[in-house]
């Protein structure tokens, strides 16, 4: 009896466990699908009632919640292909991944509405449900009491624990497919498996025995079978598959990309086997389909699994390290990697450096010669040496009346030495300090800077 | 007919005409180093104006400023230094680039920080043979800058120390940009990192020398940097981010290496050495100073350097068990220093010195505790060493000296500062010494040192540098045999020498017509006299009579009018020096670099006089009584070459600020000192008084 509680208390908790953790995640894969959020309100708003009405087996309002919203969903469904149809009509030339996207899109909502119906079906009769809890044998006498007293407190949670569980749609882990590369197995040590396009490229790989509801986790799987009776609840039923092989060794299980002619295809050369199947569906999508998805911040990098875009959409527009060939990079290291593989390239200094050089010090040093100048005119107004000082600032004042034809050859210049020295196009010299310092040569007897620099200032 | 023909010819036409140019450049060559005889040469006629402008290959300019005019003057310039000038601005550089174009190949900026990346990009685009650039100092130099370097596509040295704002970027499109660096410098260059020193490395594979003194590199960029199949030199000084760890991981070293430094690299223990050692056969020169302490093991580590010619260790801890492992050694080594070592003792030394016999150079300065056995080892086995420096080796007895001259035959340099010798070991010493001896440097040496001991210095033909700072005892007796006995005399240092009259020194000017630098500071018997007869050695460039209260400006006259290439000068505390000693300093001295005026009579019109001298860069005015304020501020503005200005802390408040703003601007350096009136020292006492005593 001690253990039977144990065991009791031990499923209970898993199961607020499961129950706690879906609902994070709750309508997260129904962003995809804008359509969404009133459904799940409601679906929501039902659970509680559910939750604390005992044994029964069917609420009518919660059955008629379920059918209106099953309504509600077709017409979605139906006003989408509607529209669909329309856009076919107009624009012909619609890339194929778009269209791909659009029956991922209809296959999703139609796999939703099923759900729904079977899960609505399924409360309504109770007789079916009785016959699939005798039928696991694995549960034996003990098992079945169990089940006897969970029932009592979960029979009317299926509704609930069906809802929740089967939008869980996890993040998927961002597996390298490299991860792989220092793994050296003999060929032949290992089994490969080869996976067909359609069946990596299907939205769902674990599919329910009972209902036909996809999922792209065999956990999810298992999390949703509980609600098609209290077998799949045990503890048994619920543990990961392999865990239950035990200790007999496995072979080995590696896989083999299907596209011909890739270096993850096993009848190439040097193969290189995919050590999972997600690595098998990042690969392919990665590698062999299109890049659908597009950055809506810089819109110009494209990725083909949506977890590569969400990491760039992390670091987008945080590229400081440029190349002079264009490329940005994230990091200091990976552009070094790039400059050091590739001859010619060169790091590109940022523009804003470039006027920072001529103005900072100098300027600053300018300015305090030509203010001084002005002091000292005053103190020492007699002395010959400084006299020369304000009609130089003068000068360059008068001369910044018009700025623009001192400008433009300077510019010109600018733009000649960048064509002519440069393998790449690269941010243009801050020039105009000198361009000051050349177009008064010498008239002034301390400095051609300052009275550059002093003109340049007039200007600003 | 035909020779008197001839005759007639020669007699009508200048005898230079029928050299050709090529001749008189190869005379103007065997000139050599002497600046003023081509000077002399250029104002003779226009043909040899023409003839000298075309043959000067270098020019260090003083300011920026006439630059255009020099640079047309000269048209086959190829090396610029330009580290004279207090500032060269961009515009300069662009004059430079446009007048001089293809035939430079070599420009200094290393103390002139007022340019930017733009001036250096004319410079590297407009001179395509542009080989060496200093750019040192250039503490405001940006990524911008290095990135204008980087367009000197031919570079093949660059000096890039201390430019700080300078990161990886910038190093990197210099390694880029410059592919055929042999040497490169980057010293105290902190923003440069791994990166950038590892993409010099991938890039320029003709590097033969390296730099990479404290930066913070690590040891991801030590691979790269040894697959470096010409590098020579290596200096890692202070990088502390290398550690044993990154050493060891080093499966290859660098076969072609030379000379390793490895100063001050706290992090690096025998065991890095050893592994570093085992890749590196073909070092020859090491420096280990100021790291982990010599022992057994870090000795042993060095065996696997079989071609090692040379060892520094200066100041670090030395074990005599360490010492011992570098005596044994299967290598000869031909220097060795341990200046300032701790634990070198009688033992240690002596086992170095008896195995290594062919050691040529010896650094035991400050190494306390070795006394005569050491003295005796190394005379016994080291006979052909030409320096021996050993300044505060206090246990040294003054009978070892004798055996130094007996045995050294070949030793041209020799320090003895503040050693135990006397006058008569000194006596033995010279006379039992070669007569190779080129410098002596006797600084210190109070007690015993008599007359006895110049007397027998004099045996000495070829000396040329004589140090005697703080002889109390010597007299004019002494100087007068130096004088007769050292004709090659170039640098004599009499320092607080007191007994000192003129009529030594007179001696000395009479028979020493090379001088160059003398300093008979606080010789307090000194007249103008010594002076007068000073003024006939012509080669005088640096002179130093601080706190001779008996000279007048009489005397500073006729050194002035005498010593035309005078550039260094320190007048402090001669009461007696006034204007009118500085009206011939402005009018004859123009070389005139350096004048020290403190304590002295000058006052407005003396200082303002100097301003014709447009060499003057370094002024020091403290304690002129007479000087006013605006005569100060006028004589500040009207030297406009000064880049460096000692001053009374009290004008600082007495002068515009604006002025100071000025002449910063310019490129001068104001340093204010708030120094109280010093009274003289009494001349015994000068041990008492560590910090007055260096000149």
């Amino acid at each position: 009896m001690d253990i039977k509680e144990g065991l009791c208390a031990d499923t209970w908790q898993n199961q607020q466990k499961w129950q706690d953790t879906p609902m994070l995640d709750y309508d997260a894969p129904f962003q995809e699908f804008s359509q969404q959020p009133p459904q799940t309100q409601t679906l929501l708003s039902c659970n509680p009632s559910n939750q604390t009405n005992k044994v029964q087996d069917w609420d009518p309002s919660a059955m008629l919640n379920n059918l209106s919203f099953l309504e509600q969903k077709i017409h979605q469904l139906q006003d989408l292909v509607h529209m669909i149809v329309g856009r076919r009509g107009q624009v012909l030339g619609r890339s194929d991944d778009l269209v791909a996207q659009q029956q991922q899109l209809i296959t999703a909502d139609l796999t939703s509405i099923i759900v729904q119906l079977i899960s609505t079906a399924g409360s309504l009769l109770p007789s079916v449900k009785q016959t699939l809890l005798a039928a696991p044998p694995s549960f034996g006498q003990f098992g079945g009491a169990v089940v006897g007293v969970q029932q009592h407190n979960t029979s009317n949670q299926i509704n609930c624990g069906t809802e929740q569980n089967h939008p869980v749609e996890e993040q998927e882990s961002k597996d390298e497919e490299d991860a792989d590369e220092g793994e050296n197995l003999p060929p032949g040590s290992y089994e490969i498996l080869q996976l067909e396009k359609e069946e990596i490229l299907a939205p769902h790989t674990h599919f329910c025995t009972i209902c036909g509801k996809g999922f792209k986790r065999d956990a999810n799987l298992r999390m949703h079978m509980r609600g098609h009776g209290d077998e799949y609840k045990s503890p048994a039923a619920l543990a990961k598959p392999h865990k239950e092989s035990g200790p007999e060794p496995m072979l080995i299980k590696r896989y083999s990309c299907p596209y011909g002619g890739c270096k993850r295809n096993k009848e190439h050369k040097k193969f290189q086997p995919l050590k999972t199947i997600l690595c098998v569906k990042n690969h392919y999508k990665r590698t062999h389909c299109d890049k659908s998805y597009i950055c809506s911040r810089c819109n110009t990098k494209k990725f083909s699994v949506i977890a590569d875009l969400k990491t760039h959409e992390k670091h987008c527009g945080k590229d400081k390290w440029l190349c002079s060939c264009g490329t940005t990079f994230s990091r200091k290291d990976k552009l070094f990697g790039h400059i050091s593989l590739f001859q010619g390239h060169t790091p590109a200094i940022p523009l804003d450096e470039h006027k920072g050089l001529t103005g900072a010090s100098d300027r600053r040093e300018g300015n305090e010669a030509t203010s001084t100048v002005g002091s000292i005119n005053f103190n020492f107004g007699s002395n010959a040496s400084m006299g020369t000082g304000m009609p130089t600032d003068m000068d360059a004042k008068g001369s910044a009346d018009d700025p623009t034809g001192y400008f433009s050859p300077m510019n010109f210049d600018t733009c000649t030495f960048e064509g002519g020295f440069n393998e790449f196009p690269r941010p243009p010299f801050d020039d105009t300090e000198s361009t000051f310092s050349f177009l008064i040569p010498g008239s002034c007897n301390y400095s051609p800077k300052t009275g550059g620099d002093s003109g340049l200032n007039a200007l600003k | 007919m035909k020779n008197q023909k001839q005759q007639r010819i020669s007699q009508t036409t200048n005898h230079f005409d029928l050299l050709s140019e090529e001749i008189v450049f190869t005379i103007l060559d065997l000139l050599g180093e002497n600046q003023i005889d081509k000077k002399s040469f250029s104002l003779a006629c226009k043909s040899f104006y023409v003839i000298e402008s075309n043959h000067r290959k270098n020019l260090r300019p003083l300011r920026q400023e006439p630059l255009s005019g020099i640079l047309t003057r000269y048209p086959n310039i190829t090396h610029l230094d330009l580290s004279l000038c207090p500032r060269v601005t961009d515009s300069s550089l662009t004059t430079i680039s446009n007048l001089c174009e293809s035939t430079l190949r070599s420009i200094d900026l290393s103390r002139s920080g007022s340019f930017s990346g733009s001036g250096l990009l004319r410079l590297a685009v407009n001179c395509r043979n542009l080989v060496e650039i200093d750019v040192s100092n250039a503490t405001n130099l940006k990524d911008a800058g290095a990135a204008a370097l980087a367009e000197a596509k031919n570079l093949e040295k660059l000096w890039m120390g201390r430019c700080k704002l300078v990161t990886d970027m910038g190093v990197g499109c210099i390694a880029v940009g410059c592919k055929n660096l042999k040497l490169i410098s980057l010293k105290w260059c902190l923003g440069v990192g791994d990166f950038g020193v590892g993409l010099i490395a991938v890039k320029c594979k003709e590097i033969r020398s390296l730099d990479l003194s404290y930066l913070p590199i690590t040891d991801k960029c030590l691979p790269s940097i040894l697959k470096l199949q010409h590098l020579e030199d290596l200096v890692l000084e202070g990088c502390f981010g290398i550690d044993d760890d990154s050493l060891a991981a080093l499966k290859h070293g660098c076969k072609s290496l030379k000379a390793l430094d490895m100063s001050s690299c706290q992090n690096i223990s025998h065991l890095g050495l050893s592994s570093l050692a085992s890749g590196t056969g073909g070092l020859k020169q090491l420096t280990l100073a100021y790291g982990s302490p010599v022992t057994l093991a870090l000795a042993d580590g060095l065996k696997k350097l079989s071609m090692l010619q040379s060892i520094k260790l200066d100041g670090c801890v030395v074990t005599c068990a360490g010492l011992k492992a570098i005596g044994n050694l299967c290598v000869s080594l031909k220097e060795l220093s341990l200046s300032k070592c701790l634990g070198v003792t009688d033992e240690g030394l002596s086992s170095v010195v008896t195995k290594h016999r062919e050691l040529s150079k010896l650094d035991i300065t400050c190494c306390r505790k070795i006394t005569d056995v050491s003295i005796a080892h190394i005379t016994n086995s080291c006979t052909n060493l030409t320096s021996l420096r050993m300044e505060s080796c206090t246990l040294v007895p003054r009978e070892a000296f004798v055996l130094i001259g007996q045995r050294c035959p070949f030793l041209e340099e020799l320090d003895l500062t503040d050693n135990e010798i006397d006058d008569e070991g000194f006596t033995h010493f010279i006379h039992s010494a070669n007569l190779c001896i080129r410098a002596i440097v006797l600084v210190f040496i109070l007690t015993c040192f008599v007359d006895a001991g110049l007397k027998s210095i004099s045996r000495c033909p070829n000396l040329s540098v004589l140090k005697l700072g703080i002889c109390l005892n010597i007299t004019d007796e002494g100087l007068t045999h130096v004088g007769m006995g050292c004709p090659k005399l170039v640098e004599l240092d009499l320092y607080r020498s007191v007994e000192i009259t003129d009529s030594g020194v007179s001696a000395i000017a009479c028979g020493c017509p090379n001088l160059e630098m003398v300093n008979i500071a606080y010789c307090k018997d000194i007249t103008d006299s010594s002076l007068m007869s000073l003024s006939k050695c012509s080669r005088l460039n640096t002179f130093e009579s601080r706190g001779c209260p008996l000279i007048t400006s009489l005397g500073l006259a006729a050194i002035a009018v005498g010593c035309r290439q005078l550039s260094k000068l320190d007048i402090k505390k001669c009461h007696n020096v006034d204007d009118v000693g500085m009206l011939p300093l402005a009018h004859f001295s123009q070389n005139l670099r350096q004048i020290n005026l403190s304590y002295s009579s000058v006052t407005d019109v003396g200082l303002l006089s100097l301003a014709s001298i447009s060499c003057l860069q370094s002024l020091t005015i403290l304690h002129v009584k007479d000087l006013t304020p605006s005569g100060l501020a006028a004589a500040l503005l009207a030297c406009g070459g000064l880049t460096k200005v000692k001053l009374q802390a009290s004008f600082k408040y007495l002068l515009p600020q604006p002025l100071f703003e000025y002449l910063e601007a310019r490129g001068c350096v104001l340093q204010w000192r708030d120094k109280v009136f010093q009274a003289e020292l009494d001349p015994k006492c000068w041990k008492l008084q560590p910090e007055d005593m260096v000149p």
